[in-house]
């Protein structure tokens, strides 16, 4: 499913307008984007949990041509799968 | 609490009341589960990836009685963030 695909199902589920769908689902993914930016964590209950993490700084390789390559310490965005989620079969 | 500063975004933008916004947002995260759910991958562009991936059946220990137990063969979500959010993310609190 890509966006436009969610756009159409929340339009139709709602009896929305697609333009205010469209204007919904981006301000959440904005909106989660941006919290994580501050350092803050988003909490869906039932879904799942957005999260930052730091990773270490490694030493990595060009796998072409088996160059060394600092890779320096990130914050990274992560996201922890919330229990009801947790059970697809 | 992020998640009703994300419903009083979208209570914003669409001029509506905090509370009217609410089912609205949680709507969005059931029809994503839904999908996951029922086997269909996610991708929404400048956010990233959810993807389903299948865990084979391996033996496992009980860490409590040392037992040897089989885990079952799974479905788990993994989420895999674009490039966008990561450098957001990245940029955002390297600033802070």
């Amino acid at each position: 499913m890509i966006k436009i695909e969610l756009i159409s199902q929340l339009a139709k589920e709602l009896e929305l307008p697609r333009k205010e769908a469209a204007l919904i689902i981006n301000t959440v993914f904005d909106g989660i984007s941006q919290s994580l930016a501050k350092g803050e964590k988003v909490e869906i209950r039932g879904f799942g949990s957005f999260r930052i993490k730091q990773t270490k700084p490694r030493m990595g390789r060009n796998p072409k041509t088996g160059e060394k390559i600092d890779i320096p310490a990130k914050i990274i965005p992560y996201f922890k799968v919330g229990k009801d989620l947790k059970s697809i079969r | 609490m992020t998640k009703q500063e994300i419903i009083n975004e979208v209570a914003r933008a669409l001029n509506l009341k905090s509370k009217e916004a609410k089912p609205i947002v949680e709507e969005i995260f059931n029809i994503l589960k839904m999908s996951l759910e029922s086997g269909i991958n996610i991708e929404i562009s400048g956010f990233g990836k959810f993807i389903i991936r299948k865990k084979s059946s391996r033996l496992g220990r009980n860490p409590m009685t040392g037992e040897e137990a089989e885990i079952t063969e799974r479905k788990v979500v993994t989420f895999k963030p674009s490039k966008l959010f990561r450098d957001a993310v990245n940029n955002g609190n390297q600033r802070n």
